[in-house]
């Protein structure tokens, strides 16, 4: 009989598994095969020159840039995000009055639970483009033409969003924007992934920490977030995956994708202009490669970090 | 040089996908793409060989059939249609496979190197790089073409061209793309509105400069250009350079010679657009290409600048009244070449080296240049075609503006190549022109980072270099 269910299991992974094979795992290996050649892209000629393109990367000022617009999404994306989605969670799950029900959410937390959720499902070009009428650089846009109406801008010197290179806390105005834009998208997902975990928090703790006399800072910071640290640290993977791409929004938004000037550059959009505009693709290939193999290790590195001894309830 | 009516910013969801996609950023399960262009032999072709005559200068095969692909951007593709019943007339046995597209490097690239389409206008913003497809010699060679004789039957094909045509599709000595559109750049203003006011349209910068108060005082701004795509403002800022420092300076610019940047000429060129932009004459906002024109069009601003495509990609929003008339881009006095006018041949057809078909893409080339076919591509299109002509019997105050500036200018047609030749001074070069316009960046400094970036691309021996001789 055992033998019987080797062969069953064997025979419906078998078609999967090949799939997987042919139209993920070869096209990783072709690409890093590339990643050796000076392919133009256009033609099937090639020659191999081993690791020429992974030395010119690393001399390669703009990927130095971009590596660093990269960090810094690294950054703050997960940080304001998950910090965003935990309180909107809180708040809607254990913010409210507590009275003889129990712990509850704040007065209209279903509405607020959709509301804040709706972001996500929208497409990212959808939201880029429509973040493009908000943050229109004349009196038409949304928030220009609010602030110049009431006087809080100049009409003649509007608000530059994604064209303003300009550093604020020195990083250029444009990535802000940017970020902004990542935050308000992805909160909302967080916010129902965070408001899952700590559905399935018993209230009973809850209660306790409360007849010992916490208060809602302390039911928090104690209770909700040590509780959450497995959640936390795969919504921490996953925010660091969106953050190292970013391209959508740094391609539709902004000024010569990737500008004014460069200070947008991101890993995306340099393997973008080396592959399809420079006719470099080995060399794109290259930074394709070293961007994986980053991503991986970050990965490795966060699960690593986060590891710890988990709480059974 | 290509004309690029359509731009990024107007995206569907789909091809930004497909490019996410395709530049490997869903981590890498994209660059399944790549594999789309790993080499296989193309499909022997059993379509020449047909007994070659005037009327059939190539030997196309009856029976055989043609695929065609054309970019649908700010012209439209209804005179391509018109052009496959020019052809038809003549070869009512070879069946030709129309399709239109905005997405030619998307669509078509990956088929380069294995089943391209037989005839492919690489055009718009997504559109191949010609240096590449050249180098990788992945497009055909078309100098036979140019010696046929046209399709209406008096002369060459190039006999029937404008001048400008040939040089502008000749790479490495050989003619590889065929440009049939004709733009001509400049200051676009409303001459209507001109009049009513007694406003004098301006030839050189100084009297720009002396009108601009009475402009602004009527409450619009003197001018207005898109300030998303950087090769926009760099049209005007190689019109001024040429004009003040006369053709060679452009041409060793292309060259990539030593100190071509710091020429005499070129920051005296590039000075009226920095005064432009510190006395506040610009419309306020980053807008992009249509934002801009629509500003142009609601009285915003007195002037925009762009290519003749204006009236076309904007014809649904023109108001009634509105005189679309295009004047030369300013000068100085003292100016080297102040009457060259900038006017380029554009909208490229290119051949792929394994297109099946190649006799047929060549025969349905010479059908667009033909006289009817131009002429109904001039009259749908509010633009020139590239052969001589087109637009002689079309009434329309832009096309007719555009027509006398031809007609007046002097001896050359201001051209550049270097964003052609190299990405990376493409790149850089749009950025720049950015930030100057910007007023990020003065004249002088605009000079210096561009020489600086020249210089790093002459160094660079992974760039294949080219020469611009004429």
């Amino acid at each position: 009989m055992r033998h019987g269910v080797a062969r069953f299991v064997t025979g419906f992974l078998a078609l999967p598994v090949a799939l997987y094979l042919f139209y993920v795992v070869w096209p990783f290996a072709q690409a890093a095969g590339y990643s050796l050649t000076d392919w133009g892209g256009y033609s099937d000629s090639q020659r191999f020159v081993g690791l020429d393109n992974y030395v010119r990367l690393l001399s390669d000022e703009l990927i130095r840039k971009a590596f660093w617009h990269n960090v810094f999404f690294l950054v703050t994306v997960p940080l304001f995000t998950i910090a965003l989605a935990l309180f909107l969670a809180f708040l809607l799950n254990v913010g409210g009055r507590e009275d003889r029900a129990g712990v509850r959410g704040v007065f209209g937390s279903a509405l607020y639970k959709v509301v804040f959720f709706f972001p996500q499902v929208l497409s990212l070009v959808v939201i880029a483009v429509m973040w493009q009428q908000i943050y229109r650089t004349d009196s038409q846009g949304l928030i220009n033409g609010l602030l110049i109406k009431i006087g809080l801008v100049d009409a003649d010197n509007p608000i530059a969003f994604t064209a303003d290179p300009e550093p604020f806390l020195g990083i250029p105005a444009v990535l802000w924007w940017l970020l902004l834009i990542a935050v308000w998208s992805g909160a909302g997902f967080y916010m129902v992934l965070f408001s899952a975990a700590m559905q399935s928090i018993p209230k009973d703790i809850y209660e306790a920490a409360i007849l010992d006399g916490a208060g809602r800072f302390d039911t928090f910071f104690r209770v909700t977030l040590p509780l959450l640290r497995d959640t936390i640290s795969v919504a921490w993977v996953y925010l660091g995956f969106i953050a190292l791409d970013m391209y959508a929004l740094v391609f539709v938004m902004t000024p010569s994708q990737g500008g004014p000037n460069h200070a947008s550059e991101i890993f995306a959009s340099v393997i973008q202009f080396n592959a399809f505009q420079k006719g470099q693709f080995g060399y794109a290939c290259a930074i394709a490669v070293a961007l994986a193999i980053f991503t991986i290790l970050l990965a490795a590195v966060q699960l690593r970090i986060t590891r710890r001894d988990r709480i059974e309830f | 040089m290509s004309v690029t009516p359509e731009n990024l910013g107007d995206l569907s969801r789909r091809t930004l996908l497909q490019r996410a996609a395709a530049a490997g950023l869903l981590a890498a399960p994209a660059m399944g793409l790549l594999s789309a262009c790993a080499g296989s032999e193309p499909e022997k072709s059993d379509t020449g060989g047909a007994a070659k005559s005037k009327d059939n200068p190539f030997g196309v095969k009856d029976g055989s059939a043609v695929k065609v692909v054309i970019f649908n951007g700010g012209l439209g593709d209804q005179w391509a249609k018109e052009d496959k019943v020019v052809f038809s007339a003549k070869h009512p046995n070879i069946t030709v496979n129309m399709s239109s597209t905005q997405k030619i490097k998307t669509e078509e690239q990956p088929k380069m190197a294995t089943q391209p389409s037989d005839l492919v206008m690489n055009s718009g913003a997504d559109s191949m790089d010609r240096a590449t497809l050249i180098n990788e010699g992945a497009i055909e060679p078309l100098d036979d073409l140019l010696t046929a004789p046209a399709w209406d039957g008096e002369g060459t094909v190039a006999d029937s061209l404008l001048p400008g045509t040939v040089s502008d599709g000749t790479q490495n000595g050989k003619f590889y793309v065929v440009n049939i559109a004709f733009t001509v750049w400049g200051n676009w203003y409303n001459a209507a509105k001109f009049k009513q006011e007694g406003w004098q349209p301006p030839t050189t910068w100084d009297e720009f400069f002396a009108l601009a108060p009475k402009i602004k005082a009527k409450g619009m701004a003197p001018y207005v250009h898109d300030a998303v795509h950087g090769y926009y403002p760099r049209w005007a800022l190689m019109a001024s350079i040429w004009k003040s420092a006369g053709k060679q300076v452009v041409v060793d610019i292309d060259n990539l010679k030593d100190g071509a940047w710091k020429a005499d000429g070129v920051l005296k060129a590039l000075e009226p657009w920095e005064k432009l932009v510190k006395d506040k004459l610009l419309l306020p906002g980053k807008l992009d290409h249509t934002q801009s024109q629509q500003a142009f069009l609601d009285g915003k601003a007195a002037f925009i600048q762009v290519g003749t495509w204006l009236k076309n990609e904007m014809a649904a929003t023109i108001p009634p009244g509105f005189e679309m008339t295009l004047s030369d881009y300013w000068s100085n006095t003292g100016d080297k070449a102040a009457k060259d006018v900038f006017a380029a041949s554009g909208e490229g057809f290119v051949v792929p080296s394994k297109a099946p078909n190649k006799e047929a893409a060549k025969e349905f080339l010479r059908a667009i240049l033909s006289k009817a076919g131009s002429a109904k591509f001039a009259e749908l299109t509010k633009s020139l075609a590239s052969t001589k002509g087109s637009g002689d019997n079309v009434q329309d105050s832009a096309l007719s503006s555009a027509n006398s500036l031809m007609k007046n200018g002097g001896s050359e047609l201001i051209s550049f190549k270097f964003p052609d030749f190299y990405a990376d001074l493409d790149k850089e070069s749009q950025n720049l022109s950015e930030e100057l316009m910007a007023g990020r960046l003065t004249a002088q400094q605009f000079v210096d980072k561009m020489q600086a970036a020249a210089d790093k691309v002459a160094k660079d021996s992974s760039i294949k270099k080219q020469t611009r001789t004429a």
